[in-house]
């Protein structure tokens, strides 16, 4: 039992720091673009916006509360910043499969029902989040156009209260687009937030 | 023996709670704020630690909850602990955690932890820590182990089977 357990063990941690090595974006980093589908069944990229100068991108779902308590205030940050040049662009980066509430078709009837005013998108095939790093819904990720590429300025929670925005008194999103479109780094430029796990097949 | 066992787990008291909420089969310790529960997962206790960080809304987490409630039935004179910390809402504490404890016939330590600004104190559970629930500290006299992910049986008891091994 012994001389099992104790390889075994070791296994468990190459693993563990094998993993944290490979884990996505940090702050500097250039993201990708996309291609993925919308709720309105249009396909959308982020260099479909050529007048941006940035975007919120928010990988959220419609099944994990934390999602849901955020829906209102990723809708304001999309009323407030997308005209300033930082739309949101939410992700859903679920597979059906394992959480069926967040199926395409159920996508659809939330953005109805909730009226997003901003794209949401399914990452079929699940091959984008994993490249930005996202570990929970809701996990935000500002971009910022420069020279062509979409650079990583922050990345992290919404604000620092899930539960009752009202007594938020750091907002975290708000803040760092703020702060770019004064021409400013975003500080912080990182932060945590519990979520709920992104949900994959084994 | 089993009386011994008995007697480290009470002396490995938890935290002060801020208050305390129960029905007929459970009281649960609510700490408001993440100072008053630090001691739980700051201390280096002589008993092996299995602080489970989950909620009754975390699907995964509720799927992994009877292997850590198989390490407190049949833990006989093991020296381990297991804590349940529960990251549920504040408003569904006697709603929706209180039944869901008494429905599942938990028998391992609950307690609440009340703090919405997570981004003060996940750091301070495991700098390794994304979030994302469940996660899992193992906290021992020379163990400080996090594990930010869901567990199947075998790999939940593998793992405090070579923890409790290398306990000197």
């Amino acid at each position: 039992m012994k001389t099992y357990t104790l390889p075994l063990f070791a296994l468990l941690f190459t693993l563990g720091s094998l993993t944290a090595i490979a884990d996505g974006y940090e702050v500097g980093d250039r993201a990708t673009d996309f291609r993925l589908k919308n709720v309105d069944g249009a396909m959308v990229s982020l260099s479909d916006y050529s007048d941006a100068k940035g975007f919120i991108v928010i990988f959220t779902c419609n099944h994990c509360p934390y999602s849901v308590a955020y829906e209102d205030r990723i809708i304001a940050l999309d009323r407030k910043y997308r005209d300033k040049g930082f739309p949101v662009i939410a992700i859903n980066p679920n597979d059906p499969a394992v959480q069926p509430e967040d199926s395409f078709e159920k996508m659809q009837e939330r953005a109805e029902e909730k009226a997003f005013p901003f794209p949401y998108l399914f990452d079929e095939g699940q091959k984008i989040y994993p490249q930005y790093g996202a570990t929970r819904t809701p996990h935000v990720y500002l971009l910022e156009k420069s020279d062509g590429d979409h650079i990583v300025r922050y990345i992290g929670a919404i604000d620092n209260n899930h539960s009752d925005p009202e007594n938020a008194d750091q907002h975290y999103v708000a803040d760092a687009v703020d702060a770019l479109l004064a021409g400013d780094n975003p500080d912080p430029d990182m932060t945590k937030a519990i979520g709920c796990t992104i949900k994959t097949k084994k | 023996m089993l009386f011994l066992a008995g007697s480290i787990v009470r002396a490995q008291a938890l935290p002060e709670p801020t208050r305390v909420i129960s029905s007929n089969t459970h009281v649960v310790p609510v700490y408001r704020g993440f100072e008053a529960m630090a001691p739980l997962v700051e201390r280096r206790p002589d008993t092996l630690h299995i602080i489970n960080f989950w909620a009754t809304w975390c699907a995964p987490c509720v799927k992994e909850l009877p292997y850590f409630e198989e390490l407190t039935r049949e833990r006989g004179d093991r020296p381990l602990k297991v804590v349940l910390v529960s990251l549920d809402f504040r408003q569904q504490l006697e709603t929706r955690l209180l039944p869901f404890l008494k429905d599942r016939d938990i028998t391992s330590s609950v307690v609440v932890l009340d703090d919405p600004d997570a981004n003060s104190w996940i750091d301070r559970v495991d700098p390794s820590w994304s979030g994302a629930i469940p996660g899992t500290l193992f906290l021992g006299k020379g163990t400080r182990l996090f594990r930010e992910q869901t567990f199947t049986r075998n790999e939940l008891h593998s793992l405090v089977d070579s923890l409790l091994e290398r306990t000197p």
